[in-house]
């Protein structure tokens, strides 16, 4: 990976729309060299995708439920955790799974149409894997920050005066 | 309606009728009387203060800190300044003598002027440059003097048009790079060049130094670094551009002691001090500043690159400014003065620029357009600009 890839990257990764026109002259790169960044870093996976990140709160389609639920585990030998992390993020309710350090080992978030969507999947799903041992349940009840967006009011736009020294 | 008659007709110092309003005043006005315009008019970031830095000030307040400093300033944020500037530019000047902190540069370049200006001195004043540099000399009595720069030598000092306005009275030279309104920067071999002239003439150096972080293909060379020139050179700098502190107006004066010992007497019975809440900002933002102050400048750059680009590409010239957050495209060959070329962009396409002519000679057929803005905002000011440019093609036929 050379410094323009490691730059274009921390570029798309905050404006992921940008046009490749002008990513290039951000860049001082020409534009077909950039797309030619973009495919190579697309097919070796580094890029895995692009999205939007939209405030749901704001628009009329029901919330929906996200919660972080922290499961302990007994590891197997040879495969370690990897074996149940699978099992657990092939459910396409799991948004997020982490291995974590600490009185856990992994945390999961989900999302659901209700709580008690959740509950079910929990109950159901998750706690009866043969190597779940237990699992702690912790609801979001509001959005402030997300992959390092603030949601709801924004108040710090722009305050300048149009004109100034 | 009762008129209330008055005998006392306003009694105001010569001083202050001879110096004009800043040009910039009839636009600030004609773009706020409209709506949804684009500004490139502005002279500070589009970035607020990182929160680490505001937090640091709220704490202060807090914790009731809120009485004088010293007049310097807090020691401890002296100490800060003067490591930074050892550190980072190889100037070395002693925390507890020969550093003050100000309220903003502005008040720097004003105490500065203050201490070096006698009635009748001349003061070079390299130009197009901030607004404020001629009219601060003629009221600390001196007589402003222009160099001009231009964009066939991209606006660097000529040191032979130094020479050119050389006079028996000639006391001092301003210097401003990376500059504001030009997005110019003087290298070391250039600034050597000046500093020969200088020392020939035994001239007393202002450097303002305000966008010294904002460098973009090489590194800033301090002018006190240059041999000899430290000590007959006043620094001017502060925080404002850097960590995007405009509005907390605390800014530094370093110089040799002589100078400083003047400027700080000035300062102590016209300012007393910076204000404290400022000053911890500022203690915070040169602790733990860099990190964000860094990434700031990387988008700062990477928008300069496509500022510049664009803006050839729809058909004005434009030189490579290496600082600053400012392009200065000429627009001499649209046949309009830039004072037209941005009132006519202004009332047709809504986009605010700065006619040139307000930063002093040199600065006409030129526009200054800040990048400090969104690249949304951005790419549409080009999409704008690029439609008013083919207009005027087409009504010349």
């Amino acid at each position: 990976m050379n410094e323009k890839e490691r730059e274009l990257l921390s570029l798309i990764e905050k404006e992921g729309r940008m046009k490749e026109e002008s990513l290039a002259k951000m860049l001082d790169t020409p534009t077909d060299e950039v797309a030619a960044m973009l495919k190579s870093l697309e097919k070796r996976k580094v890029i895995l995708g692009y999205s939007a990140l939209i405030d749901w709160s704001k628009t009329d389609i029901a919330e929906t439920v996200t919660a972080m639920i922290d499961v302990k585990v007994t590891p197997k030998r040879g495969v370690g955790f990897d074996e149940v992390a699978e099992r657990i993020y092939r459910f396409k309710e799991v948004k997020a799974l982490y291995l974590m350090s600490g009185t856990y080992d992994l945390s999961v978030s989900i999302e659901g149409r209700s709580m008690s969507d959740i509950a079910q999947f929990v109950s159901e799903k998750l706690s009866t894997l043969d190597s779940v041992i237990s699992t702690t349940t912790h609801f979001q009840l509001k959005k402030y920050k997300h992959d390092g967006v603030i949601f709801g009011q924004d108040e710090e736009g722009d305050h300048r005066m149009v004109v100034s020294p | 309606m009762s008129i209330i008659k008055t005998e006392h007709q306003p009694r105001l110092s010569a001083a202050v009728n001879r110096i004009q309003p800043s040009g910039i005043r009839r636009f600030f006005d004609l773009a706020s009387s409209m709506d949804n315009i684009i500004s490139l008019g502005v002279g500070e970031p589009d970035f607020s203060t990182p929160w680490n830095i505001r937090e640091a000030s709220i704490h202060s307040l807090e914790r009731g800190v809120t009485s004088y400093t010293a007049n310097a300033g807090l020691l401890e944020l002296r100490a800060a300044i003067s490591k930074y500037l050892l550190e980072r530019f190889g100037v070395d000047y002693h925390p507890e003598s020969e550093v003050i902190v100000t309220v903003g540069a502005s008040e720097g370049i004003d105490l500065a002027l203050r201490a070096i200006v006698d009635p009748g001195d001349e003061v070079l004043i390299v130009e197009p440059c901030f607004v404020s540099y001629a009219p601060l000399v003629s009221l600390a009595g001196g007589i402003p003097v222009p160099v001009p720069t231009s964009i066939d030598k991209n606006f660097e000092i000529d040191e032979n048009d130094l020479k050119e306005r050389l006079t028996s009275k000639t006391k001092a030279l301003m210097l401003s790079f990376p500059n504001n309104p030009t997005g110019a920067v003087m290298g070391k071999e250039g600034l050597a060049k000046v500093a020969e002239v200088v020392k020939d003439h035994n001239l007393v150096v202002l450097s303002d130094e305000i966008y010294a972080e904002l460098t973009y293909d090489g590194d800033h060379t301090s002018f006190p670094s240059i041999e000899g020139m430290k000590e007959r050179t006043i620094l001017i700098s502060g925080f404002s551009k850097s960590y995007a502190m405009t509005g907390w107006r605390i800014g530094y004066l370093t110089a040799p002691k002589p100078y400083a010992e003047a400027m700080l007497k000035i300062h102590q019975y016209a300012m007393m001090c910076a204000s404290t809440m400022a000053q911890y900002a500022a203690l915070e933002a040169m602790t733990n500043g860099r990190e964000e102050m860094e990434e700031m400048i990387i988008s700062y750059r990477q928008r300069r690159n496509y500022f510049v680009k664009s803006v050839k590409e729809i058909g004005l010239t434009c030189h490579s400014p290496g600082g600053a957050f400012y392009a200065f495209p000429s627009i001499a060959e649209t046949g309009l003065s830039s004072e037209e070329f941005a009132e006519q962009l202004l009332l047709d396409q809504k986009v605010a620029v700065v006619p040139g002519h307000v930063f002093g000679a040199g600065g006409e057929g030129h526009i200054r357009c800040s990048y400090a803005a969104s690249m949304e905002q951005l790419e549409e000011a080009i999409d704008r600009i690029g439609a008013f440019l083919k207009k005027l093609n087409e009504s010349k036929g």
